[in-house]
């Protein structure tokens, strides 16, 4: 008979978030996390912000070229 | 998927001209100064290997790659030695926690959103740029470019191992610095939150 480890603590769920929402934690470890934040409050809300703060990083788009920029590497381009 | 025929310098100049705004986007968010340096060393690198791009649609993650390849040459030129943080240092503080707990925007119904809405464009760029190099490539690379972790490894002759723990380690400094940025700034104070 197999016996299931107990809960994980807060500290090792929200470590484990990032990797989570990655989809970068074992089969075992994602049943870990999932059954913490099953009855934990506050890292559900951790979760969402990680989430929340993954979208932040990702719309940091590219904005457009400063035109002294453009024209230097334009002019690099140029003289290869 | 178009494959490259055409190895011209014209095709290059046409096929990399459409890549800039996103190759200096990168380079200003992994260095501080002599981000059109950086460019350009990737440039004449990319011309000089045009031969080993296969497909047209294949330009931009190429692009970046020698780009990543510059900068990490750049970074051991400088042979300065590593700044990895003691994991204690970094591991207790959560934004989250601090944000419910010292409450800065006490009218907002949306506290995390709008706190994270108060940094503009080149406020995130200064928070990156606190962070080690170690640390803040990792973390561009996955979160703002969209590298797989096997691929920043690489790209960065590192372990996948050291990737994710500097990735969790970046995350963790980004989160302080975030905070430390607005209070030391006053961001908050300057009416950028509607």
């Amino acid at each position: 008979m197999t016996v299931k480890p107990g809960p994980i603590p807060c500290s090792e769920a929200v470590r484990q978030l990032w990797d989570y929402l990655d989809h970068a934690v074992t089969p075992e470890d994602q049943e870990k996390v999932e059954q913490h934040l099953s009855f934990c409050r506050a890292c559900c809300g951790e979760l969402e912000f990680a989430t929340q703060l993954r979208g932040f990083l990702a719309s940091q788009g590219a904005e457009e070229l400063p035109p002294r920029v453009r024209a230097r590497l334009e002019r690099f381009l140029a003289d290869l | 998927m178009v494959e490259v025929r055409d190895r011209t310098k014209e095709s290059f100049q046409r096929l990399v001209t459409a890549e800039l705004p996103a190759l200096y986007w990168l380079a200003r968010r992994l260095v501080r100064d002599g981000a059109e340096d950086l460019v350009q060393e990737a440039l004449l690198r990319a011309y000089r290997s045009y031969g080993t791009l296969r497909q047209n649609t294949a330009a931009g993650p190429w692009l970046k790659s020698i780009l990543v390849n510059v900068f990490r040459d750049q970074l051991r030129h400088q042979a300065r030695s590593p700044e990895e943080l003691p994991v204690d240092q970094v591991e207790d503080f959560s934004l989250y926690q601090t944000l419910i707990e010292q409450d800065p925007l006490p009218y907002s119904d949306t506290l995390h959103h709008d706190y994270l809405r108060a940094f503009g464009n080149e406020d995130v760029r200064e928070v990156l740029l606190r962070l080690p190099e170690l640390y803040r490539a990792p973390l561009v690379l996955r979160y703002m470019d969209g590298f797989a972790t096997k691929e920043i490894a690489r790209l960065l002759d590192v372990p996948l191992g050291t990737v994710l723990a500097r990735l969790h380690r970046g995350r963790k400094r980004f989160e302080q610095e975030l905070w430390a940025y607005a209070q030391e700034t006053g961001l908050l104070l300057k009416g950028t939150v509607q």
